[in-house]
């Protein structure tokens, strides 16, 4: 079985996460499906109970299970793949590692029965974290029979504000427990995060809020993954917002494999919804600063039979103008993230909404362009 | 149906009734204006502009947002806002209004409610403790719950006769809503209780009273989570219990401001299909709550001058001039050397916006179909961001009166 390279072959957990509005649980299953090639089975996880994945492959809301969601389809080169897919909440995997754990039996009940989990999410909310990626981290490292149960595991983390602190979860129980079964757990599901196996893609569009986190949360990974940011780590460390991006951290430029132990693997950039400019080059340059030559225009729309040639293409030239602007802020920005050093790739807008066949776009295009 | 109080239905369109920001907030009976929405809409510009406008329209008005968009602090004229509402200066437009801005720093005001109800050694503890340190800086639910008690504490200023509020950028936009009853069933709960008992009861009396299911419980949770950890935490809710007392009061009572007469929500969504239906659940949720609803401002709907060209004819048109370009250019490449490169490129964009905006409306469309009685105004999409006050007293005419919020017909 062959299987030609890509930017993140060896990475077994991919952790996406996005500003809201970006397409970030559209993107986690897109990644799922052109990951899940040549017979692979691919989990997408889902941590935040909205049932995004189901609404996306259109079937029932998903339950606390693993359900097969899709097949990639084979390619003349290439054979397909499953895609499975679990929804999954606190209390369910609370349960879930205290049966397969401590062998607590009918644990539930009580718990819900004492409110445990109403406890747990308002005390401490690393607590429930943990719980979240350490069910990842529990399928990343599943084998039956010797063989892993999945090639690859997709997590569709939380919004770009919240991923530091939601994969850093070692510090955020270290604050609290220092020794203790939990703690032995959040190690545990630390090294897997923090393992070259794990990469954390960031899901933006070419605006300037989520851009603007987008670069904010890189910051944040790079600065958690030097060891002096590891040793203070906690909460100071976080709460600086808008911590400036700084070129030559470690773990950049170079592909994101040799990063310091310890470290968070910031993976790619998946820039969505990406829309051709209408205009290249010069003429967009000019459009931009507002010289459109309406003459020209007008002679051309006449030549089309358009009436009223002259306020058409007064009209249009605005139009033109102001798609410009926003063009040419976007290739700033585009710029802007492309000195993170890390590799950027282009989904194309799907126009209409996403169904599974744009879902199988936006997959081919990751693959097209080695993301996958 | 009539036009009037209800939206109308014009050749098969609807059309809602017309969101009236300004009769919003030049009514002084309006103290509080909440923003609500889902994630990336808009809402902090959006509360902004409708704060600018009021305080240029003479109220004396302060902006709360939780947002720490740097851009929107200099957009204000201000490096950075911080948890103490700044003036914001107005320029020449200087009327009798004012506008102050502070972002919220969850943190520190939860510092500050523990500094003020404790004495200081008792302070000093609980802002040690690792407990406090999480659920105090931590993103879930306390930035929800202290958004709800900075507001509180703005009314009982009486500094202000207008609170513009921006709400969390939560998971779901629903969440602010539950946070002060969230914290009440939490100082509520069972479990809350038990782990009290023993700091009421002192040593290991308390033992004896548990049951066997309490039993179940403390065992695995000192099981799962170790003895130290447990003690913290005890040590930890028995502080907020005793020195919380009002806590409960105080989000009982928020929550009756979000309902009295003087506040009104606004809904911010924009013509895409997530951010609609989370508007759709937010006006379904005010409206069960009892909460007053004002209207949805939806932001970034696309426009166009050229709107009595049509999509299909803009598309004819451009294949007509692309294809009587000279031989052998490729016309399908709008960057090729045609005669009519730019015409073509002009017409394609066109027809594109045309059907994006055709699309947007017909999402808007379903939204009022489904609540007919919501007033909506629209935002253009904005050709760059907003970056000084002139940006944002463009959008707040747009839903204020000077424009027509609507496409032509």
């Amino acid at each position: 079985m062959t299987r030609r390279d890509t930017d993140w072959d060896g990475v077994r957990l991919h952790v996406v996460t996005g500003k809201g509005g970006t397409g970030k649980t559209t993107v986690a299953a897109a990644l799922a499906l052109a990951l899940a090639t040549d017979g692979r089975r691919v989990l997408l996880v889902e941590v935040e109970g909205r049932q995004g994945i189901a609404q996306l492959f259109d079937c029932p809301p998903l339950p606390y299970a693993e359900r097969r969601v899709a097949v990639a389809p084979a390619t003349p080169d290439q054979p397909g793949g499953d895609v499975y897919a679990l929804a999954a909440d606190p209390e369910s995997a609370l349960i879930e590692y205290l049966e397969m754990f401590y062998g607590l039996r009918h644990a539930g009940s009580a718990l819900t029965r004492f409110g445990v989990l109403d406890f747990a999410t308002t005390i401490a909310p690393g607590l429930r974290d943990v719980l979240l990626t350490g069910k990842a981290a529990e399928a990343v490292r599943r084998k039956e029979g010797g063989r892993r149960v999945y090639d690859a595991v997709v997590l569709d983390a939380p919004p770009t504000g919240r991923i530091a602190r939601f994969l850093n979860v070692s510090a955020e129980v270290s604050g609290l427990a220092r020794v203790g079964p939990i703690r032995g757990h959040a190690d545990m599901v630390q090294r897997v995060i923090r393992s070259p196996e794990t990469a954390v893609h960031f899901v933006t569009v070419l605006e300037e809020m989520p851009v603007q986190e987008t670069l904010d949360g890189i910051a944040e990974l790079r600065d958690l993954s030097e060891p002096a940011g590891s040793q203070a780590a906690g909460h100071g460390a976080i709460a600086a917002h808008g911590s400036p991006y700084r070129p030559g951290s470690p773990g950049s430029g170079d592909g994101g494999r040799a990063h310091p132990a310890g470290g968070f693997q910031v993976g790619g950039i998946m820039i969505n919804m990406v829309r051709p400019a209408a205009l290249a080059g010069e003429q967009l340059r000019a459009a931009a600063r507002g010289q459109v030559d309406e003459d020209d225009l007008a002679l051309s729309l006449k030549a089309a039979g358009l009436d009223d040639s002259r306020r058409l293409a007064a009209d249009l030239a605005t139009e033109l103008a102001e798609h410009a602007t926003a063009a040419s802020a976007a290739q700033g920005r585009r710029r802007r993230l492309a000195r993170t050093g890390r590799p950027c790739y282009d989904l194309p807008l799907i126009a209409d909404g996403i169904d599974l066949a744009g879902l199988y776009r936006l997959a081919a295009a990751l693959r097209d362009q080695a993301a996958a | 149906m009539t036009s009037g109080a209800g939206g109308s239905v014009t050749a098969g369109r609807v059309r809602p009734p017309r969101l009236d920001v300004d009769g919003l907030i030049d009514d002084r009976r309006t103290r509080i204006i909440v923003c609500c929405g889902a994630g990336g809409v808009g809402k902090t510009t959006t509360a902004a502009a409708v704060g600018l406008r009021a305080a240029e329209r003479g109220r004396h008005v302060v902006v709360l947002t939780v947002d720490p968009a740097r851009r929107l602090a200099q957009s204000m004229g201000l490096t950075w806002l911080d948890n103490i509402p700044r003036p914001v200066p107005l320029g020449e437009r200087a009327g009798p209004g004012t506008l102050h801005a502070m972002m919220l720093d969850m943190k520190r005001t939860f510092d500050e409610i523990v500094e003020t109800h404790a004495d200081p050694d008792r302070a000093a503890q609980i802002l040690a403790n690792p407990f406090y340190q999480s659920v105090s800086s931590s993103f879930s639910g306390t930035q929800e719950y202290m958004a709800m008690e900075k507001l509180g504490q703005l009314h009982r200023a009486g500094e202000w006769d207008l609170i513009v509020v921006d709400t969390p950028p939560s998971r779901s936009a629903l969440d602010f809503l539950d946070a002060p009853q969230r914290l009440s069933r939490f100082l509520d709960g069972r479990l809350l209780r038990l782990l009290t008992a023993p700091a009421k009861m002192g040593g290991r009396a308390y033992l004896r009273l548990l049951n066997a299911g309490v039993g179940v419980v403390t065992g695995m949770l000192t099981k799962v989570l170790g003895a130290q950890v447990l003690r913290d935490a005890q040590t930890f809710v028995s502080a907020l219990d005793t020195m919380f007392g009002g806590f409960r009061e105080r989000a009982d009572y928020t929550y009756r401001l979000l309902r009295a007469h003087g506040t009104a929500f606004l809904v911010i969504a924009v013509p895409e299909g997530d951010a609609l239906r989370e508007a759709s659940y937010f006006v379904e949720r005010l409206d069960s709550e009892g909460m007053p609803l004002a209207g949805l401002i939806l932001n970034r709907v696309h426009q166009s001058p050229a709107a009595h060209l049509s999509a299909a004819r803009s598309l004819a048109a451009a294949e007509t001039l692309a294809t009587a370009g000279p031989a052998g250019e490729a016309p399908a490449a709008a960057r090729g050397a045609g005669p009519h490169d730019l015409a073509v490129a002009a017409l394609r964009l066109h027809a594109e916006r045309m059907q994006q905006a055709a699309a947007e409306r017909r999402l808007a469309e379903h939204f009022t179909a489904a609540h007919p009685l919501v007033p909506v105004a629209e935002v253009p999409a904005q050709p760059d961001d907003v970056h000084d006050l002139a940006g944002l007293r463009a959008i707040g005419r747009w839903f204020g009166q000077e424009e027509g919020s609507r496409q032509p017909a």
